[in-house]
Parts: C-alpha cells; sequence; structure tokens
C-alpha cells in the first residue's frame, strides 16, 4: 500500500486548476484583442495595441469610445449569464435548466413590451428599458421564489416548474402585448428581445460588471456547499451544509445577476446554458473550477459572437441573440456528439 | 456506560400525518445500536428525525445532552456522521467524494483543503480499502465498493456516532460482512459508537450490543439482542411465524423462517399427534 501522499494530489488538483484558468485568462485576452480589431473601420489585430498605446487618432476614438465597451458589456453579460447558468443548474440538478427557463427572460420581455407600449422611455429617458426590464425580470423571480418556496421548506422540483410555467404565461401576455401594439413599437419590442451589446449609457455597463463580478465573488464562497449539495440535498444537510439557505441564496443570485444582464442587453439565449456545460467537459464539475471558468468562458464567446455579428454582413448587423444560438447550438450538439459524453449535473 | 444520544419523547411525521409519537430511546457511547423493524414502523422517519432532516413537532434529539436542533451546522456533522442508504453516483472521484468529509471542519470562506485533510481522507481511505480507488469515479464503482467510500467519507468527518441507515441493503453476503465487519473494527479500535438501521435480524442479531425493535411508530421493544430477538416478540412485532435458535458458533440469536405449507404439514402432524407442546419452534 502506498503511503498517503495528501501534498501530491492536493497540489495536482491546485495546478489543474491553475491551468485551466490560465489559458482562459489567456483566450479572454486573445478574443480581447480580436474583437477591438473586428468591424467596420478595418483595424489589424496587430495595430490594437500600437493605437491603445498611442492615445489618440480616429481609431483610438473607435476602440476605446465604441468597442471597448461592447467588449467589457460582453464579458460582463456574458460571465454573468454563465454563472448563473452553472449555479441555477446546480441547485436544481437539471441539465435543462438556465436563467431564462425560469422565466426571468419572459418576465423582462414582458416589463419591456409594457414599458414601449405605455412609452414610458418618453417620460424616464434612457433608463426607462433597462429597468422596465429589471422590474420585469425581479416580479418573475419574486413569484417564482415565493410559490416555489413556500412553508420554509424549499422544494427545487416546484420551482422549477413554476419557473417554467411563469415563463409561458409572460411571454403569452407579451404576445398579447404584440398584437395590440403598433408597428414602430412592435418593431421596438422585437429588437430589444433579440439582444444586443450596442449600449450608450457607460453608467449601465459598469453597473452590469460589478453586479456579474460580485455575483462570481459571492459565488465562489458557496462553491463547497454547491459541490456538496452533487450529493443530494440529504447528504449536504449531514455534512454540515445549509441547504435550505444555500438554494435560496444562490437562486436569488443567479437570477438577480441574469435579471441585470437582460435588463442591459436584452434577451442573449444559449449562453448559460452551453458554456457551463463545456465547461464542466473541459475543467470538471467542481464549482471552485466551475464557476469562475463559466464566467470567463461566458465573456470569450460573447466577445466571439458580438465580433461576428458585426462584421459578416458588415456595414449591418446582426442580432447577436441569433449568433448566439446558431453558432451555439452547432457547436454544442457537434461537440456533444463527438465527446461521447452525457449532460450532467452531479 | 452514558448516553451518547437521547431521542426523548420525540413526536415527527410529514404534512400533518405523525408516524412516530413519543418515541424514546437511548444509544450509548461504545456501542453498536440497531433499529429493527416491519416495513413502515417508522425507522426511516426515526432515522431522519435524528439526522436533524425532519424537525421534530415535539421533544428532542440529544447529543451528548445537546438538543441537535440548536446545533450549528458544522458542529453536528461534526460529532454525527450519516451514511445514507442512497449513494447518488456522481461524477465526483472516489477522494474528492471523501475529501467533502473535511466540509463541517473547514473554516469560514476555506475555500481548499489543506494538506491536513488530504492526510486524514486518505488514512480512512486505506482503513476503508478504497484508497486504491481514489481516482476512479464514483459512478464506475462496484455498490459495494460505493458503500465503503461512503463510510471512508462519513469516517473523515471524525464523528463520535456513525449513523448508518441500512449498510447492507442490496449487498451480497460478501460485502454484507465485509462492510459489517469493518463496523465493528471501528467500534473496536476506535471507540466509534454506531447507530444503524438494520433489515436482517440475523445480522442485526449477530452484530449489535443493543437492539430496538419500532414497531407503528413506537419503540415495541428495545434490550439487549437475545431479549429483542425472541420468538415472540419478532411474530408480534412483524406477524410472521418465525424460529429461533442460537448461531452455533457465536451463540448470537439467529431466526429462521417457515414456509406456509410446512407450517401447515406441521400443524397437521401436531394435531394427530395430539401432544400439547409440540410447537414447532421452541428455543
Amino acid at each position: 500500500m502506498n503511503p498517503p501522499s495528501g501534498s501530491a494530489s492536493r497540489q495536482k488538483k491546485l495546478f489543474r486548476w491553475g491551468i485551466s484558468l490560465l489559458s482562459l485568462l489567456v483566450l479572454t485576452v486573445v478574443a480581447f484583442v480580436l474583437g477591438m480589431s473586428a468591424g467596420e473601420l478595418d483595424i489589424s489585430v496587430w495595430d490594437v495595441p500600437r493605437i491603445l498605446a498611442e492615445k489618440e487618432g480616429v481609431e483610438y476614438v473607435v476602440l476605446t469610445r465604441i468597442r471597448l465597451p461592447r467588449i467589457i458589456l460582453a464579458i460582463a453579460a456574458g460571465g454573468g449569464l454563465s454563472l448563473s447558468g452553472a449555479v441555477l443548474q446546480g441547485i436544481y440538478r437539471n441539465p435543462l435548466v438556465e436563467p431564462f427557463t425560469l422565466g426571468i427572460s419572459g418576465g423582462a420581455a414582458l416589463g419591456v413590451a409594457l414599458a414601449i407600449v405605455f412609452t414610458l422611455p418618453a417620460v424616464l429617458g434612457a433608463f426607462a428599458l433597462p429597468l422596465a426590464g429589471f422590474s420585469g425580470a425581479l416580479l418573475a423571480i419574486v413569484f417564482v421564489y415565493v410559490l416555489g418556496a413556500r412553508f420554509g421548506q424549499v422544494n427545487v422540483n416546484n420551482m422549477l416548474l413554476i419557473g417554467v410555467m411563469v415563463s409561458f404565461v409572460s411571454s403569452s401576455v407579451m404576445m398579447l402585448m404584440m398584437s395590440l401594439a403598433t408597428a414602430q413599437n412592435l418593431h421596438s419590442i422585437i429588437f430589444w428581445m433579440m439582444g444586443s451589446l450596442d449600449e450608450p449609457n457607460s453608467m449601465l455597463i459598469r453597473l452590469t460588471l460589478i453586479v456579474s463580478v460580485s455575483s462570481l465573488v459571492v459565488a465562489s464562497f458557496f462553491s463547497r456547499a454547491l459541490n456538496a449539495l452533487r450529493l443530494g440535498e440529504a447528504n449536504a444537510w449531514h455534512l454540515g451544509i445549509n441547504t435550505g439557505l444555500t438554494i435560496r441564496v444562490m437562486f436569488l443570485l443567479a437570477s438577480l445577476v441574469a435579471g441585470v444582464c437582460v435588463a442591459s442587453t436584452g434577451v442573449i439565449g444559449f449562453v448559460g446554458l452551453v458554456i457551463p456545460h463545456l465547461v464542466r467537459v473541459l475543467a470538471g464539475s467542481d464549482y471552485r473550477i466551475l464557476l469562475p471558468a463559466s464566467f470567463l468562458g461566458g465573456g470569450i464567446f460573447l466577445i466571439i459572437c458580438d465580433a461576428i455579428a458585426r462584421t459578416i454582413i458588415a456595414p449591418n448587423e446582426l442580432p447577436i441573440g441569433v449568433i448566439t444560438g446558431i453558432a451555439g447550438g452547432i457547436m454544442f450538439i457537434v461537440f456533444l456528439s463527438r465527446s461521447r459524453s452525457t449532460l450532467k449535473v452531479n | 456506560m452514558s448516553g451518547l444520544l437521547t431521542v426523548h419523547n420525540f413526536s415527527c411525521g410529514y404534512g400533518d400525518k405523525f408516524v412516530l409519537r413519543d418515541v424514546n430511546l437511548q444509544a450509548r457511547h461504545g456501542e453498536i445500536s440497531g433499529i429493527i423493524g416491519p416495513n413502515g414502523s417508522g425507522k426511516t422517519t426515526l432515522f431522519r428525525g435524528i439526522t436533524g432532516e425532519l424537525p421534530a413537532r415535539s421533544g428532542e434529539v440529544l447529543l451528548n445532552g445537546r438538543d441537535i436542533s440548536q446545533m450549528p451546522y458544522n458542529a453536528r456533522a461534526r460529532s454525527m456522521a450519516v451514511v445514507a442508504q442512497h449513494v447518488y453516483a456522481t461524477d465526483v472521484t472516489v477522494e474528492e467524494y471523501v475529501l467533502m468529509g473535511r466540509l463541517p471542519h473547514r473554516k469560514q470562506f476555506q475555500l481548499f483543503e489543506t494538506k491536513e485533510d488530504y492526510e486524514i481522507a486518505h488514512h480512512y481511505m486505506q482503513l476503508t480499502n478504497v484508497y486504491d480507488l481514489r481516482d476512479k469515479l464514483m459512478s464506475k464503482i462496484s455498490g459495494g465498493e460505493q458503500q465503503l467510500a461512503n463510510i471512508a467519507r462519513a469516517l473523515t468527518q471524525q464523528p463520535e456516532l456513525l449513523l448508518l441507515d441500512e449498510p447492507t441493503s442490496h449487498l451480497d453476503i460478501t460485502h454484507q460482512v465485509q462492510i459489517l465487519n469493518l463496523i465493528q473494527k471501528l467500534n473496536e479500535e476506535m471507540k466509534l459508537s454506531v447507530l444503524m438501521i438494520i433489515h436482517d435480524l440475523n445480522l442485526a442479531g449477530e452484530y449489535c450490543d443493543y437492539l430496538v425493535m419500532l414497531k407503528d411508530g413506537q419503540p415495541f421493544k428495545q434490550g439487549l439482542p437475545d431479549e429483542v430477538l425472541n420468538y415472540q416478540v419478532i411474530e408480534e412485532g412483524y406477524k410472521t411465524v418465525v424460529v429461533v435458535q442460537p448461531n452455533p458458533v457465536s451463540h448470537k440469536p439467529a431466526v429462521f423462517l417457515v414456509s406456509d405449507k410446512i407450517l401447515k404439514q406441521k400443524n397437521k402432524e401436531n394435531r394427530q399427534e395430539k401432544s400439547p407442546d409440540q410447537s414447532g419452534k421452541n428455543l
């Protein structure tokens, strides 16, 4: 029998995680440079660092005023949505859950549709749509939480079903709004729903970044509790985990970050579903690596999708939701059929 | 010998239904105690009450005199480890699975296991013979090995009391005996106190120092195996005809079942012989 070699196994694990994070960080930098160079105005990848260092000229303005905010929003929203998906799949122990299965996008879209139909933007200005979207998402979250977690006992299956129902009801009501809306309002609603990283308000971008990064930090402190939940709620309880508290806090955190992301970018589907699964296969299911890796992975994915959306039919721009859906979906199907791995969350 | 775990006037249940009413029992320091009883007698409910999963409607569960519902979660898991019946076979390696036993010992905000955590986990993995499986996934090892890994994880919590829910169900006799011998060894060498639900009356008689038979949510009989595994007690508790004979080697009570056909034949023979003291279940 081998002597116990505690430090060797421990170092191996930490080393593997370190490598994973480092490669994702490198990929983020690569995606950042690619995203900076892509667009209507032709800027070569190699010129990006020089232009940023010189701090002058038209190209500098394009890079810092137009492209940089989009990339920051891509990291914030992609990271936030992906983190949210990873956390939700964990607490529901269900591979198909993503922020939008739980009615968050439905609620947000309904909020925005109502705001547009009742001409709220005219009253409140630039913050109107994000605010309406967030209120709608918040309402859906509160609804799911209160109904799903009543009587002091958290029943994740109930919460999931109620979330799906909230999603259906709100999208039906939204269709009702759309069928009653004027052609111009209808266009605004559809445009918002397709999602876009083109956000003129830098306050909103900063807010989204702060919310999603701090969610990552908070969720990381729960990562060992999330690991224990992989063994089932009863076993986590036996290990001294406050399962009810963990599930509630993680649900609220995941839905709030998704709500903020949706409010600032519109509906960008698929990130929250696909990225955590890819990361699980590549980096493992331990939440201590899964959460930061999903965050970075989501950011990289969205930067690249946005670069494609901006260039593929330039000078026009495709809605980013189209790219994430098509690219993400195909990538995922190919990946699943090749790797012979099954969707696993626990 | 003092009471390590005391269940005092304990009632609990699901929804509006009470499954257990005013249960009183004790598991003593350094002993292996077994809970037996027919299906639906409340064994699992009692188990979930003791682990704190099901809140008490009245009464309390005391561990070393402390009410477990008032204990901090981590403190509870440090003094009481649970081996549940269902092992969620997940894509965690055996090593990572066993390491989860260090969770109740972690400091607040401590993200990574310490070197000591690994050493403790490896120690118990060797004790339970799963050290060589450490890089295998839990879902890729056999049921018996999963149960051993489960026990290793529980031991890694370094508890005073080990609670097991039917540790030998679904296992063949090789693994049944392997698991129970291990539990007995831990009890003797580490002075670990054990409380387990155990379905098999013969194994209960062979391995337990103290038995509690539940019936309709109440302890129907508790005491030494010889007192509880008595044919009259079993026949009333389980509504089944049994024969109890001492095991020829261990002299612990062993329970035999008799088929209906044979029973009828025996009854007929008895009636023909008309001898009143031949009941077919002499001890």
